[in-house]
Order: structure tokens, then C-alpha cells, then sequence
């Protein structure tokens, strides 16, 4: 069961000083997925990002990649991406980044090799030779990501990813990404971004105050948080309905929750009395949407 | 270990291509050399330039002193009626008189010039005048003025120290005082400033943030490690090209100076080099400056951990600051009495003994067991010191937005990691 998993966290607590950063959380990764890891700003998703890459340790709770106990050596499988990055300043590029792909265990003849495809791929080659301080913000995170990536661990973790990128940037980045688990790769994904979750994750966990609140396959979670209500566009800007209630109202168009006892035959069947109907769809909540429901109501 | 020496590596490679380490390189021993030099030379110029006559007005009642002052090679004495002295006043620059000397009385004497009167004519005025009145105070008292100076002994002293295989060797206090300082005070230097190359070490990695993604591939203790060996080689290397440099400053001075015959303070130098085991002290040096270097540096990467910018370091740095300082002001008390108590316990307390031992060792009266005492105590203290500070260091390269208060730095020794 646990190798089906690259890494299980069970019952994970940590505490600081002043306040319970994880309580108690458990989480499930497998392999070659996305694994989406929401939260708001100190919810404790950093900590556990932290943990996971053995920075700092659990107070108590256990944790395995791909079915061994963590431990120092797994390092070298790990790729992290934090949140708060920074590169030496003063220094090359491409010393620098042998540098950090030699810490990670690469020979020196292997990490060069594999920076110049990476450096290649990003479009970043000619900064081979510049100093990082040269670099705009949106280049340096470019290097930092190629750097993350470049022994090809088995699990990547990225906190923020998107974070400084302009769009054409965070396009590749998000392609990059996708082509990394179709090799196999799995990678843990925290952002705020709501909309990057849904077109890269395959699951998530929602952590709110050191708990985890929610947890599950994205499109099951989108599925349970369905509440039966229809976005309407029709020709009357003053319809009147019966037995069913108008959530919304924005000139011809309109959100309508059916109740349990009826059906969306019915409440069309009521609206073709005195309009016509342009569009008729099923609300879907957008994960920003179970985002605030869930973190107000929890 | 692989990863340690890539660290040390890159911390050493960064450092020894800066700018500003080259030059400091270059330029330190030219300075040094300078230093030593400059004040013979420009004293020499200065004689030159003191080759001209100078003419001094002498202004007095009676002429009881004016009579008896003696023209040299660089004075010419001119008796000036005091009618004349307002005139000169008010035009010292277009009159031909560089200074002159009003005699009051016998108590009394003003000397008025325009420009600061060099010392050596200052010296002749006033021995002159001084030895004029000692010469009538004797004979006003009756005592025989040829017989007295008969009197006055003639002596010698020469200082001699034997070691300990019971051979001489000439002694020369004031040499060795200064031998003395200047190795207390080079250590004291070399602490600050390759400890503070390790604390801005910290800081950058810290406040660029690349803190996290190094931590993520190695253990802070080997990340701390390899900064405080790295930046000891930067020393290092340091120290061996200020040698060679100052070796080569040296003798490109000697020749310039050689018929200028300023070469007598490197024969006392080299005289005094001779008098003292050069080989022990020059391994003490090393050693002491790289156990000194490895016990403070690692309180140094600490206050760089607890800080988040260079501009909070001003506070926390002052208690490990004091022991240094300490040790450099007691500098005159320990060269007084180089073998007492308070240099005793000073060279064997490890916060001091780094500059302490080495301003004791140029007198040759320390034992052989105070030096393995002093050199075992800094060992184990440097090993503990880095323990407790690879402690801080871990939790603290982490911890942003606020500065750390000592006491959060105690709890932090205690942290599980």
C-alpha cells in the first residue's frame, strides 16, 4: 500500500513556541501526480514543506518516501523550490548553479551537462557567464527552478512557483511542470493561486490553522461541493418563479437552486413559460470557491 | 565530507577573486612598510630642509643671556632693541626673523614665532637657555661647575636573559614590548576581521534567502563549518602573501635606504629577531591566530544567524567584543609584568589567551606547560564554542522578521532539530 504512495505523513505535530503550526495532519502522495497544498497565508503548509525536506522536524509523527522511513540520504531524491529563494548575488550563474547541483550529490561532469539542457529548455544559456545581480527577478527564478529540477529527484516540492513570472513565463513554467510527472516525477504544488490548482492538480489537502480541513481528488471535491444550483441566461429580465429561489440576479441572467423534491426539467420547464432560454448550465464551484467556503466556515 | 569541501571550497574561491581582497593584500604590507619607513625618511627630508639658517631676535634689559648664546649651524642669534619687536610682530613673514625670544626675567621667557617652531631648533634655544642659567644658579651656590660634571657616572647597561639551556642572550626590553604589541595587536585584528568575514557570510545567505535551498541539500553544522574553514584558508592565504610581500617591502627598502644610513632600525630589527626564538613565535602566532579565529568566529556566524540585516549586528556584537578589548587594554599591565598573575591567568582563559600568550611569548619567560595548558584549554573551548553555536546557528538562519533577544539564543542550544 505504502509504495503505491511516494510519501506518507502520519499524524504530523508541530509546535512552536507560541502556536500549534501542524496539528495532527496526515497526508497521502502517489505517484506521478500533482498534489496541490492549500491553505492560507501561516496555515502551516510551509512547515509541512519544511518537514517533508528534513530543514526541521516534527515534534512527532512519522514520515516515508516511497515506503522508507525519511531520513538524510533521501535528500538527494527531493527537489525543493521555497518560497522565500535567493541566489548568491556576487556570483556566476553557472558556477553557481554547478554549485548547488554538486551539493545535491551530481558529479561535476554530470551537473554541467544537464544545466546546459535545463539552461537550454528555459531559454536562460546566454546567462551562463552573468552575475545573479544582473538578473530581473523573473530570470533568477528561472535559474532557481532549472536548479530544483536538475537531478531528477523523485519528488519535486514547489512552494509558489508562479510567484514573480509574467505570463508567458509561468506558461512554460506550467508546461515544464506537466512534462515533469508525465516522466514520472510527483510534485507537491502550494500556491494561492486558485485556477494554477485546477489545471495542474490531481489531488489536494486543504490545511487551515495546522489542520488539514480538506482532502481528496480535485474532481471529487469540485463533485461534493455541487449544491444544485444553474446559472440561467434567458430573454426576461423579470422572471418569476415558483418553488424555486433565485440565489443571484444579474439582468437576464440568473443562478437558481433546485430543491431536493424537484428537478432542473421542472424549473425549465416553468422558465420556457414566460421566456426563453439563451443558456442553461449547472453551477460547478471553482476551487476558490470551496476555498473560502471551506476556510470561513471552518 | 564531499559536500564540506565543496562549501569550503566555494567560500574560499569567492573570496580570494574579490576585488577587495586583492588589494587589501597588496596594499597592507606597502602600508606596513610605510609605516616603518616613512617616519626615518621624511625626518631625513625634514633635516635637509633644517639646513638653512634660521635668525632669532633676542630681546632683553640686560644682556645677560644674549651675550652668551652661541650662534650654531642652523640658528644665528641677533640682539633686537625692544623698540624693534612690535615692528616684527606685525610683520613677521616679510622680516628676516623666523622666532623671536623675549627674556622677561630670569623665570620668564616667551618665545613668539608666526609658524610652529620645528623641534630641533626648539631643543637648542631652550637647552641653551636652560643650561646659561643652571651654570649661574651653580655659581651663585659656590659649588665648582667643572667638578660636577667630572662627577656625573658614566655607565652602561646591557641587558642579558639566559634561557633555559643556560646560554646568553642580549635582552632588549623596549624591542621585545614592542614585538609584544605588535603580535597582540595583529591577533586582535585578524579576529575581527576574518570573524566579521564569516558573521557578513551568514547575514548574505540569510537575508538573499538562498539559506533555505542550501539547507534543503546539506545540514546547517556542515554548512557552518565549511564557511568558518573556507574563510580560515581566505586568512590564511592571507597572512603567508603578507609575509612574502613584507619580506620583499623589506629588502626593496633596505637597498633605498642603504646610503642614506637609515638601515640601523632593520639592524635592530634583525638584531632582535636574532634574540628571540623567531620559529616558536612564528608557530605560536599561526597557531593562536587560527584558535582565536575558530573560537570567535563561530560567535560571530551565531550574531550573524540571530540578526536579519547587517544594521542590527551593532548591539549584539558587544559582549564578545569586551574579552577582546579587554585583553588589548591590559596590554601595558601584562608587558610591565609579563610573567604575573594577571598575564598568567589572562594566556590560559581562552577569550583572552589568543592575544595575551602572544604578547607574553616575545619575552621568553613563559613555560613550556603554561603554552600546552593555554593551547589544550583553546582547543576544547573552540570545540565547545562551535557545538553551542552550530545550535543557534541552525535555528537561526531560519528565522526571519525579527532579532533574535540572547535569551531566545539560550533557548535555541536546547531545540530538538
Amino acid at each position: 500500500m505504502e509504495s503505491d504512495n511516494i510519501l506518507t505523513a502520519r499524524n504530523i505535530i508541530k509546535q512552536y513556541e507560541d502556536h500549534l503550526a501542524l496539528n495532527d495532519v496526515s497526508i497521502s502522495i502517489p505517484k506521478g501526480c500533482i498534489y496541490g497544498l492549500l491553505g492560507p497565508n501561516g496555515a502551516g503548509k510551509s512547515t509541512l514543506m519544511k518537514i517533508i525536506n528534513q530543514i526541521t522536524a516534527p515534534d512527532s509523527g512519522e514520515i516515508f518516501l516511497g515506503g522508507e522511513k525519511l531520513q538524510k540520504k533521501h535528500i538527494s531524491k527531493i527537489g525543493y523550490l521555497p518560497e522565500e529563494r535567493g541566489l548568491y548575488k556576487k556570483m556566476k550563474v553557472g558556477e553557481q548553479s554547478l554549485y548547488l547541483a554538486q551539493l545535491k550529490g551530481m558529479s561535476k561532469y554530470e551537473a554541467n551537462k544537464k544545466l546546459k539542457y535545463w539552461f537550454e529548455k528555459l531559454n536562460i544559456h546566454e546567462w551562463w557567464n552573468k552575475k545573479v545581480e544582473e538578473l530581473s527577478k523573473g530570470m533568477a527564478q528561472k535559474v532557481q527552478f532549472a536548479v530544483t529540477v536538475i537531478h531528477k529527484p523523485d519528488l519535486l516540492i514547489f512552494d509558489e512557483p508562479f510567484s514573480g513570472f509574467d505570463p508567458v513565463n509561468t506558461s512554460l513554467i506550467r508546461n515544464e511542470i506537466l512534462e515533469l510527472k508525465k516522466s514520472g516525477t510527483s510534485i507537491i504544488f502550494s500556491t494561492h493561486r486558485m485556477e494554477s490548482v485546477e489545471e495542474v492538480c490531481d489531488e489536494i489537502t486543504l490545511i487551515n490553522n495546522g489542520k488539514s480541513i480538506l482532502q481528496g481528488n480535485i474532481n471529487y471535491i469540485k463533485n461534493k461541493y455541487r449544491n444544485n444550483s444553474f446559472e440561467i441566461e434567458c430573454t426576461n429580465e423579470n422572471l418569476k418563479l415558483e418553488r424555486f429561489d433565485i440565489l443571484d440576479k444579474n439582468k437576464n441572467r440568473y443562478l437558481v437552486k433546485i430543491p431536493e423534491k424537484s428537478s432542473s426539467k421542472e424549473l425549465i420547464k416553468q422558465i420556457l413559460k414566460s421566456s426563453e432560454i439563451v443558456s442553461f448550465k449547472e453551477k460547478i464551484p471553482s476551487m476558490e470557491d470551496i476555498f473560502i467556503n471551506t476556510v470561513q466556515n471552518g | 565530507m564531499d559536500k564540506i569541501w565543496l562549501i569550503i571550497k566555494r567560500e574560499y574561491s569567492v573570496r580570494v577573486r574579490k576585488k577587495s581582497f586583492i588589494i587589501m593584500t597588496l596594499v597592507t604590507p606597502l602600508l606596513f612598510g610605510m609605516l616603518i619607513f616613512a617616519p626615518g625618511y621624511l625626518d631625513s627630508i625634514s633635516s635637509d630642509l633644517d639646513q638653512e639658517v634660521k635668525n632669532i631676535a633676542i630681546v632683553e634689559e640686560n644682556i645677560f643671556f644674549s651675550n652668551k648664546l652661541m650662534n650654531s649651524e642652523i640658528i644665528n642669534f641677533t640682539q633686537v632693541p625692544k623698540s624693534e619687536t612690535e615692528l616684527i610682530k606685525n610683520n613677521f613673514s616679510e622680516s628676516s626673523y623666523y622666532a623671536i625670544i623675549e627674556i622677561e626675567n630670569d623665570e620668564q621667557i616667551n618665545i613668539i614665532s608666526k609658524k610652529q617652531i620645528n623641534k630641533s631648533t626648539l631643543d637648542q634655544i631652550e637647552n641653551q637657555i636652560y643650561k646659561i642659567k643652571e651654570y649661574q644658579n651653580f655659581n651663585e651656590a659656590n659649588i665648582d661647575v667643572k667638578l660636577l660634571n667630572s662627577l656625573s657616572p658614566n655607565l652602561s647597561f646591557n641587558y642579558i636573559t639566559i634561557d633555559e639551556k643556560g646560554g646568553e642572550t642580549n635582552s632588549n626590553y623596549a624591542v621585545k614590548s614592542v614585538l609584544s604589541f605588535v603580535f597582540g595587536f595583529l591577533i586582535y585584528i585578524f579576529i575581527f576581521m576574518y570573524g566579521s568575514m564569516v558573521m557578513r557570510g551568514v547575514i548574505e545567505e540569510k537575508s538573499n534567502r538562498i539559506v533555505e535551498v542550501i539547507i534543503s541539500s546539506v545540514k546547517p553544522f556542515q554548512l557552518l563549518i565549511g564557511k568558518i574553514i573556507g574563510v580560515a584558508m581566505v586568512g590564511f592565504t592571507q597572512f603567508i602573501l603578507w609575509i612574502l610581500l613584507s619580506i620583499v617591502v623589506a629588502n626593496i627598502a633596505e637597498m633605498a635606504f642603504i646610503e642614506n644610513n637609515q638601515i640601523g632600525l632593520l639592524d635592530n630589527i634583525s638584531m632582535m629577531v636574532k634574540s628571540i626564538n623567531i620559529s616558536l613565535l612564528f608557530l605560536s602566532f599561526i597557531f593562536y591566530f587560527m584558535g582565536g579565529y575558530l573560537l570567535y568566529s563561530s560567535f560571530f556566524a551565531c550574531i550573524g544567524a540571530a540578526v536579519d540585516n547587517e544594521s542590527d549586528v551593532q548591539q549584539m556584537i558587544l559582549p564578545i567584543t569586551i574579552p577582546l578589548i579587554l585583553s588589548l587594554s591590559m596590554m601595558e599591565s601584562i608587558l610591565n609584568n609579563p610573567d604575573g598573575v594577571l598575564a598568567f591567568w589572562m594566556s590560559i582563559f581562552p577569550l583572552s589567551s589568543p592575544i595575551v600568550m602572544m604578547a607574553r611569548l616575545p619575552f621568553g619567560g613563559v613555560e613550556g606547560w603554561e603554552i600546552i595548558l593555554s593551547i589544550t584549554i583553546l582547543i576544547i573551548s573552540f570545540l565547545f564554542t562551535t557545538w553551542i553555536s552550530s545550535r543557534i546557528y541552525r535555528i537561526g538562519i531560519l528565522m526571519y522578521g525579527k532579532k533574535a533577544t540572547f535569551k531566545e539564543l539560550i533557548k535555541w542550544i536546547n531545540y530538538k532539530s
